[in-house]
Parts: C-alpha cells; structure tokens; sequence
C-alpha cells in the first residue's frame, strides 16, 4: 500500500480508504470475536474445563451469542448517574483503542499509515483510555467503580512511564520512531538479531509494563472482582460494558502486534533460509504466541496488591528501564559509532 | 487544600469475596480501612430454637446445614453428646466409620478453604483443582450415604450405613492420590512471589490476643499455641493415632495458610492409619434404647472441626427434646476479631484477611 498512501485524495481514493477502514475494522472485530474463544477454551484447558462447546461447532459462535445478547439486553443509566460523561465513557474506550492500530505495519507493504512518529503516537493516544475508564468510573456514581477507576488512572500513569522508556533503547538502536523502519532495523540473518534479545532488559519491562497496561491479570487491580465486583464497569450492562471489553481486546490486539514490531523482528522469519515463508505468516504467528502467552499468564498468577503495584512500577521497571537506555547509550557510543 | 471525606463502603452480603452473604460496613481513608463492622445474620435460620421442638435425631440434619462445608463433624458434635449425656457404648467399626469420614471432611473443607482462598486473591485455577480432587470425597461420601453435601450421616449410637463393598479401598487409594496432589499444589502456589507478598505479614496478631477473643483452630495455632482437640482432649479414636498438629510462630495470613496445607497432609496420615486398623466385622449401631432420653442434666462436648472448636451443649429435662441446645460456633467466634484487625489495613487486604479466616457463613449465622 506504501505509494499508494502518498497519492493526492480524491473523491475515489477517500472512498477506497474509508472501505479499507471498515474492513479493517470486520479484521479487528473478527480476532476480538475469537480472541475471546480461544482465550476461554485455553483457559478452560488450563483448568480442567472444556470451555465453551455448545454454541455452534466446537462452541465457535460462543462469543457471537454473548455479543447478541448484551446487544438486546436493556440499556440502564443508573439515575444519579452523569449520563453525559456515562455514555461518553465506552466511546472514549474504544476510539482510541481502535485508532492506534493504525500504524502498526503487518508486512512489507501491508500497513495502514507510514507514520514517522508512529510510536509516539500509539503511546500518546493509548493514554486517552485512561481517561475513559476514569470517567466510567466517576460517573457511575458507585464507590466500586469510583475505586476502580481511580485505582486505574494510577496503576496506567504508573506503567506508561517504563513502558514508554523501554522501548526507547529499540529507537536508539534502530535510530527512528516509525516502526516499519524500527522492523526493518532488524532485518537479514537469525532471530538473534531480534530486539528482543539485544534489548533483553527492556523486552522483560515492556512485557510486564504492557500487561498492566492491558489490567490483565496479575494486573487486573481495577476490575478485581474479588474486590471490587466488577471494579469501574460494575454500572455498565449490555452494549456499554461490551464497549469496554472490546476495547480491552482491542488492546491485547495492538499490544501483541507491538511487542511483534518492536522486539520480534515483526514479519522477518527467525532464519535466513526460511525467507521463502510469507512474511505475514511470520507476523501472525509470533502476534499468537504473544497473546497465547497474555492468556496463559492468566490463568497462572494471583493479583498483585496495590500498593505492591505502585511500588514495582516506580521503584523497580523505572529504574532499570532507566538503566537499559543507559546501557544502550554506551553501547552505541563505544562499538557502533566508530 | 482539599476537602476530603471518609467514604463508606458496604461490602456484601452481595459480593463475591464474603463467603456467602456476611456483610461488612467499612469506613475508607482513600483506600485505608479506618473502622470496619461486620452485620452479620442474613443466614440465620433459628437452628437452636428449631431444636427444642425436635427429638435428637431430627436435629441431626439441621447440623448439616449450619457448617456445611463440614457436615460430617457437626453431625458427630451432637450425637457426640448426646452419647456423653447417656453413656452409651459405641461400637468400634461405627467409631472408625466416624473416625475416617470427619478425617475425610477436614481433607474436602481444608480443599474448598485453599481453592476459594486463592481465587480471592486472583488466582482462577487452583480453585478447580482443588474442587477437583474434593469431588473424590465428596462421590465417596454420596456412595456412602446418597448425599454430597448435607449427608446425615451419623446417628445416636453409630452410623447410619455401613461402607458399601470397596469403599474402603477406594479410600485407601484416594490417600497417596491425594498427597502427590498436595505436592503440585505446593509447587503451583505456595513459592509463588506475588502471593507470598500478599500473605506475609498480613492479618498478624499475637498469641495473648488470640486467647483473649477465643479464637481457635488454625486460627489460634498460627500464633503458636498448641492447641488442638484431637490431641488435647482426645475425643472418638484420636488417642489411637499418630499425628503432628502444625503450628506457627507469626501469627498472619501465611502461616494460616501453612496451617491449613499442613493440616491435609497430618488428616491424610491419620486416615493411612485408620484405614489399616479398621476392623473386619462389627456393627455400626451400638444398643440405643428406641426413644433417645437423655436424663435431666447438662453437658458441654467439644470437638476440633476444620474451622477451629465446635461445641454443643445440651441442657435436658429427660425429654426427648432438648430443653436447651447451644453450638459454639468456630465460625462465629473466630470472626470476633475482625473489626479490630482490619483498622489500617486496605480494601485488599480485607479480602486477604477475611478470606484468612476461613468463615462459614452458615455456621456463623447458625
């Protein structure tokens, strides 16, 4: 799509764009849809359970059926509720969620924008989400919710920090925020030369920092059930509370494609002599192993307490995220430079 | 500056940490718990006052449905006195069928404690596994007697039924099952960081303040205190068995957590051993006269049930009903606590501490 792109927007292409778009979107929809499958039938499997099997073969239309029926379910504003900020909450969720996905390439030639700060902006705009789960949780006007959200805007300013450090040992070695340049930086020879192996300090952060980021366990404070109910969304019902869990998945989307770009050499196949595979194939495969392994760290760990939380963000990913881009500064000055 | 407000919060009884519906009023300094009551009653269904229109053998499944998490040691607690109040002889195969399956309880109740204890804390999967292999129990109590949770077991003088052909040996099986199982679980959970973090330390308190709110049962052998019925006052057949009664030295949520695991392993040992010695032949009724009469008096029997110490007493007017009966409940008194633990603490850890406790709401409501 690459020059494609660059062309001046005429009525047809604007066109062409916008079903692009919608089809991208049928894309997202699809893998929330069976995200959700697979994520219930392999933790069904982790704990002695079948997981869903009636709906359809193998269960397969499952999710479809629960997506049906918050869609017909009644919609309920809570009375003391403020209904301005309460409706807006879920769309704020999603929007951002949906348009970060932009610029993350899939192949060669496959992306949806060519972004020169395309990292910047995916970390910029995952931000806003914050917002939303916060609102969601002010305007409920339930104290459940009130303590999710604010457990949420914490734990999420928290974690963007050693998130957004990490990853900045990938830019310096690969000299450049858009992360089809960023892949490309670790292109030619064996998977060794990955990211994720020269950045091992920050590959370890940037995972543990991105699934806070997700709040999925061990970082799912804001919705703890055993806490919280149902922490920020415990007012929420039918397609409000579907909102916010498509957002929620369309961020294990984003967050698998990411960690795919920026530490696993994104389409690139881990040897030389296994070039003739599809770049494509390469992607999607390492993007299931990342959200085969957010799925598996579920059904494995306890939730972290509070201010454990607090304390491992600020006091222990910061500072050696800190450390890493140090370390990558001296290591480019020394051997890379000359 | 900011004006700031407490804010209270109502946990339960609809809420998916308290155990059933027990109910607890909380004041909230941000997320630090600044005074805490417990309501309690929401199960209370009258068991004591039902029971002095009933005879002693229709009291027996109203003790079911009080702990019933442990219905077979709330069975033996009442006919338990009941034979004190008469003297009656138990036979010996009815006292090892008594023997083995309140063992057995303690396994299963000790199992629901650790899987609800860690799904509190967020973790899923063990709760399945540990439902997992209580199920064993539970199919070999519904062999035994047609129920899986209030069972009705025992009765003045013995047992009702006998074990049907292989259920012992079914049992005999189930032990090293079970400890190969305790070994994965400790593997699985008990060296995992974040948990250790969130137990240690937490919900500690002393051995003079547990005497002092009379806690019991692992509640009160946590701090240390060697305290427990089978041993101290050995009730049935525990003076014929070898068996370690774990103790800690902390006092908080891990070494009840330690406790409780710990606990499995000795029950599993005591069961090795009464499934060995059980006698071949026997009845499983002694010689109970038809109507159970205990003469004019009173008595106050006490066991060790997997929450701590249950007791019955009994006051009799030589009637078939009891004039008076009272169970104290472990439940109830080791909640007492509570309110005074939870000052200081957060949200988080109420549900750490509580869950620690190991409350039945049925029991504590009674």
């Amino acid at each position: 799509m690459g020059a494609w792109l660059s062309e001046p927007l005429t009525w047809g292409n604007a066109l062409v764009m916008f079903l692009w778009g919608v089809v991208f979107l049928g894309i997202v929809l699809g893998f929330v849809t069976y995200a959700i499958y697979f994520e219930r039938k392999v933790i069904g499997w982790m704990q002695l359970r079948i997981g869903p099997n009636r709906v359809g073969p193998f269960g397969l239309f499952q999710t479809v059926a629960d997506i049906l029926k918050l869609l017909v379910k009644e919609d309920t504003i809570p009375r003391k509720a403020d209904r301005f900020l309460f409706i807006l909450a879920p769309a704020l969720a999603y929007v951002p969620a949906f348009s970060v996905l932009v610029v993350l390439p899939y192949t060669q030639n496959l992306y949806f924008a060519d972004l020169n700060v395309g990292l910047l902006y995916y970390v910029a705009l995952s931000g806003i989400s914050t917002l939303a789960i916060v609102i969601g949780g002010w305007a409920s006007n339930n104290k459940y919710a009130l303590l999710g959200g604010m457990r949420s805007a914490a734990q999420m300013i928290s974690y963007e920090v050693p998130l957004v450090i990490s990853v900045v040992g990938v830019i310096l070695l690969s000299g450049s925020l858009n992360l089809r340049d960023i892949v490309e930086a670790q292109a030619g020879g064996w998977f060794w030369n990955w990211n994720f192996l020269p950045q091992i300090i920050g590959f370890v952060v940037f995972i543990i920092a991105a699934v806070s980021e997700l709040n999925r366990t061990p970082f799912d404070l804001p919705e703890a059930e055993s806490e919280l109910v149902a922490g920020y969304h415990v007012e929420y019902s039918g397609f409000r509370f579907a909102f916010f869990m498509l957002s929620e998945y369309v961020y294990v989307y984003a967050i698998a494609a990411l960690t795919t770009v920026l530490f696993l050499g994104g389409w690139h196949a881990p040897a030389p002599f296994l070039d003739f595979v599809p770049g494509i194939l390469w992607f999607l495969l390492k993007f299931a192993c990342i959200v085969f392994f957010l799925f598996w760290i579920r059904a494995t760990f306890p939730r972290i307490r509070v201010d454990q939380l607090m304390g491992l963000g600020w006091k222990v990913l910061l500072p050696v995220s800190l450390l890493n881009v140090f370390l990558t500064a001296v290591y480019l000055e020394l051997f890379i430079k000359n | 500056m900011i004006r700031t407000e407490e804010l209270l919060l109502n946990v339960g009884p609809q809420h998916p940490s308290t155990h059933g519906v027990f109910r607890i009023v909380v004041k909230l300094d941000g997320e630090v718990i600044t005074e805490a009551t417990p309501v309690m009653g929401y199960l209370h269904r009258g068991t004591e006052k039902i029971a002095e229109n009933l005879n002693f053998t229709q009291i027996i499944p109203y003790t079911d449905r009080m702990d019933y998490v442990s219905a077979m040691t709330n069975n033996y607690v009442l006919v338990h006195a009941v034979e004190t109040m008469m003297g009656l002889e138990i036979p010996l195969r009815a006292e090892f069928m008594r023997l083995i399956v309140m063992e057995m309880q303690r396994v299963a109740s000790h199992l629901v404690w650790w899987g609800t204890y860690l799904l509190d804390i967020g973790a899923m999967s063990p709760f399945l596994y540990a439902f997992r292999d209580r199920e064993i129990i539970i199919d070999l109590f519904n062999e035994l007697c047609g129920a899986r949770l209030t069972y009705n077991y025992m009765r003045v003088g013995g047992v009702k039924w006998d074990a049907p052909p292989g259920w012992m040996d079914k049992v005999r099986d189930f032990i090293p099952y079970m400890e190969k199982k305790l070994q994965e679980y400790d593997k699985l959970v008990s060296g995992n960081e974040i948990f250790l973090a969130r137990i240690k330390g937490i919900g500690q308190y002393d051995a003079a303040t547990a005497i002092d709110y009379g806690l019991s049962g692992a509640n009160l052998r946590c701090t240390g205190v060697d305290w427990d019925l089978r041993k101290a006052e050995p009730y049935s057949l525990y003076d014929r068995f070898e068996f370690d009664v774990p103790l800690g030295t902390r006092g908080d949520c891990y070494d009840r957590y330690r406790i409780r695991l710990e606990e499995i392993k000795q029950s599993l040992r005591i069961l090795k051993q009464a499934v060995e010695q059980f006698p071949q032949g026997g009845e499983t009724m002694g010689k109970v006269p038809r109507a159970i009469r205990p003469p004019a008096g009173e008595v106050y029997v006490r066991i060790e049930s997997p929450r701590g110490e249950i007791g019955c007493h009994i006051v009799s007017k030589g009637k078939a009903e009891p004039y008076r009966l009272k169970f104290r409940r472990p439940s109830f008194v080791n909640l007492q606590l509570l309110p005074k633990l939870l000052v200081g603490e957060t949200m988080t850890n109420l549900i750490t501490i509580l869950g620690g406790v190991d409350i039945v709401v049925g029991e504590v409501d009674c």
